[in-house]
Parts: C-alpha cells; structure tokens; sequence
C-alpha cells in the first residue's frame, strides 16, 4: 500500500510544473466536450446529457471520436441558460441544451463546425460564439471561479494542469511560514464571509497564541436563501479550498483542519472528500508535505443544516459535537476556538483566494478592487434580473454595472426598487443607490453588508413591507433563540409585521420597530440577533413611505399582501368567457356567459388563478389595493405628507 | 500595586461606575461589581454554574482603548485599566426596551418589576404572552452541571425553542427527589408546567 501510493507523491515544485506540462500536453490536438455539473445546471438534466453524449461518442467510429475527451465542469454560472456545455479548445459555448440535441453537437464538432441556434442569442440578430464574449461573463473578472470551466472537480491531474498546488510547493518550499503570512498580510484579504476582518490579522492572532495544538477551519455553511457562491467552489474546484487552507495551515502552524460543509450540499461533501483522498495520494496532505517536514491533515464535517452554525463559536460548537449554538465570544475563537485551542476560521471563497495571492503576490492581488477592499467576490445575482447566476467581480464596481450590464436588467422590462445585499443579515438598497460602489465599506455606511454574497434584486411588484417580514421569518425561525432580545425581539418584531400587512398596523409601530431594532443591535449575543434588524432599519429607511401607507391608508403600493389586495373584474374589459369561474377554487366568480362576471370579494381567498386564467386578449381582472376608488387621492396624500417632512 | 505577590493568582485594576477596585483575574465584571456593592440585575445568572449570558439584563458599556463596548458582565472578564459603567445612557437605553420586551413575556419577577418601577414603564406596547418561560436556562444548566442529571434540556431552535423533559431521564427515579430546579427558576414556575407541582397564583396587579 505503502509502496503503491508513494509513487504518486510528488516532492517539489520542479516536478510538479513538469506534471503539469505533461498534462498539458496530453490534451494537444484534442476536442474537450465539457458538460456543466453544477447543481443548478443538474437540476435542468445536464447528467442525462453527459450519458448521452457518451453513448453517442462510443456509438461512432472510434478513429473519429478518440480526439474528443468528455468531461463534468463544476458550475459555469450562468445558471439561467443552462445546461451549458462548452467545447475547448475553441471555447464555443452552448446554452440550454437539450438531449435531442447531442447528436448534432457531437457531429458538427468533429467536422469543426457550430451550431448557431444553440449560441447566445444577443436579442438584435447577433450570436456570440465563445463564453468569454458573452455580456455575462464579458463584464465579470473570474479568478476563482476561472477553472471552474476548465477542469473536473474530480480529478487532481486537471486541477494540476491549471498551475494548481505549485503555490502550495512555493510557501513551503521558498518561503518560510512568517513569510506567507506577510504577503496574505500584506494583500489585505478580508474574510469573505461576510465581516470582512482582515484574513491575515486574524492569521496573526491564531499564530500568535501559544498552543500545543492548533486549527484551520473552512466555514462552508452557506445558508442564506438565494446564495450557493461557496457551493460553486467548492463543487467546482475543490482544490483551490483545499490549496489555500494548506497554505494558511502552514502559516499559522496548524497541524488539523476541519472542512465544515453542509449535509445539503451532497454534491460539494463528495468532491471535496474526494479532493482531500487525492491530495493525500499525491502527498499534498498528511507528513511532511513536500519534504518541508509540515504535517497536516483534514477532516470533513458535515453539518445539520442550521443558519446560525456559520456563526464562528456555534460552528466550533457543532464540530465538537454540542449543540450548534453561539456562545459568549469575550475571548476570540483565534485564541480559543475548538477545543480550547486556537483556530481560524474563514469562508470558502477567502481560503480560495489564498493560493492566487501566493502565486501571483500580494501587490497583483491590490492591484484589483478597492484600495479598502481589494480583490474579486462572487455574487449570486438571483431575483427579478435577467441574468441570474454567479458573479465574479472586481470590488467597487457598482450595482448598476453588476444588474444592468452582467445581469441583463430586470425581467420583464420593469422597473428596479431595491436590491437585497448579505443575506437575512444584510439590508435593501434602493434604487437611488444604484450607483452605489460595491466594497465591504460602502454597503456598510449604506446600512447593508456584503455577507457572503447574496444579491436579491426586486422589481416595483415587491412589497418591502413583505419583503422584510419574510427575513425576519427566516431569522426567527433560524435563530438559535438562546438570548432575549435576538428570539423575543424577533418575535415581537414578526408580529408588529404581520399587523402591519394586515392592515391593522398602528401609528406607534414604526416607533416600535426603531426601538426594537436599536435594543437587538445593542444587546444581542451574537451577529445574528445584531444584523437581523438591518433589513428592518433599512426598509425604514429607503422605503417608509410604503409602511406608511399600509398603516394609514390600508394600501399596498406593490400589491402583494393579501389582505390590502381585492381581485376585481372589470366591466368594460370582460367579455364574459367564463374561464375565471371555473377556475376559482372557492365559487367566488359568479356571472352569466357573455355577459361581465363579478368577484364576491366576502369569499375570494385571493389565490390569483382566475388573473392567470384570463384570456390575455382581455386581462380584465386587475389586483387594487386600499378602498379602490380613493387609491388615487391617497396615495397621492401619502407622498405629500412625506415631502413635507 | 504591581508589588509581586506570593499567589498564583494576579490581580487587576478596573473602575466601576467611577469607583475603582482591585480582583484576581480571571473574574467577571458582575463578580468586581459586587464586590464594590454595586448590583447589577440578572435573571440567568447563578454563583454555582458557568454563565449563559442569555437574559442580557446584566449588560454594562466598557471603555478600553478608547472604543466603547456593550457586553454581558456575567461573563465578560476583567481586564487592567478597564472601564466599566453600569448606568450609561446607552445601557439604560437599551434596557428599558428590554425591560419592555420582559413586560410582555413574564412582569412578574422582582428583577423586572424593579427595573420597570426604575424606568418609570407602567405596561409594555409589545404584544403581551405570557408564557411563564423565559428561556434562562437556570433548570438546564444547574441540572447539568451541578446535579449532573441532564434530566431537563432545551429542545427546538428560534421563536419555538422550549424546555423540557428529556424522555427515559431520571425524571422518575431522581427528579422527584431532587426539584432543585423550582427554586433556581426565575419565574417560579417551572415545572409546574409540566404538572410536577402547583402552579403558583399570579396576579397582574
């Protein structure tokens, strides 16, 4: 066994380049098919496509089909068009591809030539061909997820191929642990998780602690809805996580890690247990690794699927074994983490960028982003955009930049309100904001966060009021409920919502809901219960016109809560066709054919079929909110009153 | 001051609320506090277990370094040169909300009908709901670590976490023995919500 597995190990950068120029050449004069493996482009059957195409490859001649390699990429993106498939060397790329069309795919690439009704259609009568070239990813800077298209997750040799692990080989072999410390020091790398704390600060601290044994964690608890970044890499390239953790471990002097993923993410648990038995094969993990006498080793733990366990103590908790509930945090987890001992932990995406700064250096890693947030983050740009998928972008570019030139703008042609930053922790952003640069700091003063990515965009048929109920509901269900104020101000703060949407909300509860919000941000136990008031504060803030009109004047602007909302036929339009009335799960509808039908508003549950069962040559029923013949006036009132103050 | 002493343990210097006093390291602001006489309310608070830092009533604003802090002084450490204040505006800020937020979940405690007598609250605007728990963990915790039972624990998480009895425990062969946990509670209920005892009058007056 020994024996067997030593033959793979390799001991120094030299050999590794000269793999990694072997593995290059191995694919000289031949055709990559790649097939996006993602979840997301899962979810759309890319694993149907890839079996097809391999029982179409294998059906062929082989002489033919022996230059084509056939490979799963981990997530390209761009999940709105998927599956995707990308063909290499060429990087022609095709979208939302369907089974019936592999055939074609499999021909024409032998003969070198496209099929052009599979491209990116520009909407103007232009196809664009190569991946790099489409609006999506023209505007993005991928670092991250750059060998997401490029290698199989699986597979160590791709992962070698792009120039992996040689930044491991260089800090251990040129440089000393010091060393590496100063140049992640040096490039500012703030944790990507959400704080923001500056990765080699915290580093430092571990370091600096005296300790017979210490920790490296990866924080891969990725929980807020609409986010799947750290999912991304770590399905998609395993390795570069891994990479960079080493490399942290090495600086720090931490001879275990820990790789705490969540048990929902199958698909990321598999390939970074499969990554780590590789790494092990290849000698990059366990005793001294690339004979610089560093041991070290690391474990995947795979957690139950609570919010609150990204929280740093309460992760440290739930490897433990405990309850995955923050504790009081008055000593640091970088000086007293798991087990007492020091540990560091950090995000996904911030162990990713780890190796990149080693390779490249600390000033290339400035030279991008902000000078106070320097760097690339990801976004997972989801909601009412065109567009939606992961970003990777410079910090600093603008919201405008990121949902009108990568995301396509807003579905449907309609109007942007806000846009939703950091998760349940985060806050909105209005439209007014949208030149907003993109940084750790800006969105900070703007009353948001960064988080760990999410971006909601929302369009003028988002009621805010709503819209922040339906986080704190996440928070109130998601908090761990160990202090006061995070549960029983949640609680109180759920049910002034609920009042509010029902339109039974009262003068003094705006009041309220600032008081709340002051008392959770100053007496919370931990993040959670501190950052939960944001979406409130800042829904106040940017939008409080809307709650005020829910509380004086019954009206929902946006027409989403149910009850400030009627469905009414109108008279002029309906033609009396009667397909609402069958629809309707309740009876509500009642009326003789061809002639105008009436909604008893007593018994409609407002469910919206009958909207979608009216024929839309007539789109006679329309939602109105508030006693409808006075919404005019008073919603004309309302603003009045706003200007005025 | 910074004569060697003999002991192991080293002392510190903080100031409390303008006082200054001197205590081993290692102890919590709460322990310095009342060695210079001064209370500071708690209900999750108790000498023989390890702080919990849950009711959040015991918070105090520390200066250090310049930046001002708000932390639970259960458990919070002493520290050379700290500076505590008990009575800031922002901690009696903070705290009449959360005495307000107690108002509507258990008024009934001494602790909270002092802190509301200070604050001048006569009711709370918070949606009232009774629920004779307020989650400190006293019964959990002492059970736990002083009687080492384990025969009582928290269950669910967020707005629907609860306490209760751990089924196959030693409620029948040790609890009925024991009942520790009645007194330790705050509120005096527990756990006579679970039908071991009566349930004490409380009237709102």
């Amino acid at each position: 066994m020994a024996i067997k597995t030593n033959k793979k190990i390799i001991g120094s950068l030299e050999v590794l380049k000269e793999k990694a120029r072997e593995l290059e050449k191995e694919l000289e004069n031949k055709i990559i098919i790649s097939v996006c493996s993602g979840t997301g482009c899962k979810a759309l059957s890319s694993e149907n496509l890839f079996s097809a195409l391999k029982k179409e490859i294998e059906k062929r001649n082989k002489r033919d089909t022996k230059k084509i390699i056939l490979k799963k990429n981990g997530c390209h993106g761009y999940c709105e068009r998927g599956p995707i498939i990308v063909i290499q060397p060429q990087g022609v790329c095709y979208l939302g591809v369907v089974e019936k069309d592999i055939p074609e795919i499999v021909e024409k690439t032998l003969n070198g030539e496209i099929i052009t009704s599979l491209l990116y259609y520009d909407g103007e009568g232009n196809t664009i061909k190569n991946e790099s070239e489409i609006p999506f990813y023209k505007y993005q800077q991928r670092i991250i997820l750059s060998n997401n298209s490029k290698i199989d997750p699986e597979s160590i040799e791709d992962y070698i191929r792009v120039r992996g692990y040689q930044a491991l080989a260089k800090a251990l072999k040129e440089m000393t642990s010091d060393e590496v410390l100063n140049e992640v020091k040096k490039s500012n790398l703030r944790g990507r998780g959400g704080g923001g704390f500056p990765a080699g600060i915290k580093w430092e601290t571990t370091k600096n602690t005296p300790a017979d044994q210490k920790y490296v964690v990866v924080n891969a608890d990725e929980g807020d809805p609409g986010a799947y970044m750290d999912r991304a890499v770590l399905e998609g390239n395993p390795h570069s996580v891994l990479e960079g953790l080493i490399i942290g471990a090495y600086a720090i002097g931490a001879s275990k890690g820990y790789i705490y993923v969540r048990q929902e993410y199958p698909q990321a648990v598999k390939n970074i247990e499969t990554a780590i038995e590789q790494a092990r094969e290849y000698g990059f993990l366990g005793k001294n690794i690339f004979g610089s006498g560093f041991d070290f080793d690391v474990m995947v733990h795979r957690g139950a699927g609570a919010f609150v366990s990204g929280e740093s103590s309460a992760l440290m908790a739930a490897i433990e074994g405990n309850v995955g509930e923050p504790r009081l945090k008055y000593i640091r987890t970088a000086v007293s983490g798991l087990w007492g001992k020091p540990t560091n932990l950090n995000n996904v995406e911030t162990w990713a960028n780890v190796p990149y700064i080693i390779k490249n250096g600390a000033e290339w890693f400035t030279s991008i982003g902000t000078k106070k947030s320097p760097g690339t983050k990801i976004f997972s740009l989801v909601g009412k955009v065109n567009n939606t998928g992961l970003v990777e972008v410079p910090m600093g570019i603008s919201i405008r930049d990121i949902i009108f030139k990568i995301g396509g703008g807003i579905k449907g042609g309609k109007k942007f309100k806000a846009v939703q930053t950091g998760g349940p922790s985060g806050g909105v952003i209005p439209g007014n904001l949208i030149d907003l640069p993109v940084d750790f700091n800006e969105l900070d003063k703007a009353g948001s966060m960064m988080g760990s990515g999410g971006m909601i965009v929302m369009d003028e048929s988002d009621c805010m009021v709503n819209v922040a109920h339906y986080f704190l509901n996440f928070l109130a269900d998601e908090s761990c409920g160990k202090c006061v104020p995070c549960r029983e101000g949640l609680r109180q703060m759920l049910y002034i919502y609920e009042r509010i949407m029902g339109g039974k909300g009262k003068e003094e509860d705006l009041k309220l809901l600032a008081e709340l919000s002051i008392m959770m941000k100053g007496a919370s136990m931990c993040a959670l219960g501190a950052t939960a008031p944001n979406i409130v504060l800042t829904t106040l803030k940017y939008f409080r016109e809307e709650y005020e009109a829910h509380i004086y004047y019954n009206i929902c602007p946006a027409k989403v809560c149910k009850p400030l909302v009627n469905y009414v036929i109108e008279k002029e339009k309906c033609a009396g066709c009667g397909s609402c009335a069958k629809v309707c799960p309740v009876n509500a509808i009642e009326g003789e054919l061809k002639k105008p039908y009436k909604i008893n508003t007593d018994i409609c549950i407002k469910c919206g079929s009958c909207i979608e069962a009216c024929p839309s040559k007539y789109n006679a029923i329309v939602k109105k909110t508030g006693i409808a013949e006075k919404v005019k006036a008073k919603k004309k009132e309302v603003k009045d009153g706003l200007e005025a103050t | 001051m910074n004569k060697k002493t003999n002991t192991d343990e080293k002392k510190v210097n903080i100031v409390i609320d303008g006082e200054k006093v001197q205590i081993e390291e290692g102890s919590t602001l709460m322990q310095a506090a009342k060695k210079l006489g001064i209370h500071i309310p708690s209900l999750c608070y108790h000498e023989k277990i390890k702080p919990h830092g849950a009711c959040r009533l015991c918070i105090v604003e520390i200066e250090k370094k310049g930046r001002s802090k708000i932390v639970a002084s259960c458990a919070f450490p002493v520290e050379e040169g700290l500076i505590v204040h008990t009575e800031s505006p922002k901690v009696e800020q903070i705290k009449k909300n959360l005495v307000e937020l107690y108002m509507a979940l258990f008024p009934f405690n001494p602790e909270i009908k002092s802190l509301a007598k200070k604050y001048g609250l006569v009711s709370t605007r918070y949606k009232k709901e009774y629920n004779y728990c307020i989650l400190c963990g006293l019964c959990v915790r002492y059970c736990e670590e002083v009687k080492k039972n384990n025969a009582v624990g928290f269950i669910g998480r967020g707005i629907n976490k609860r306490v209760a009895f751990i089924p196959e425990s030693a409620y029948f062969k040790k609890c009925k023995d024991c009942m520790e946990c009645m007194d330790i509670c705050p509120t005096g209920v527990f756990p006579s919500n679970y039908g071991i005892e009566r349930i004490p009058q409380i009237s709102e007056s």
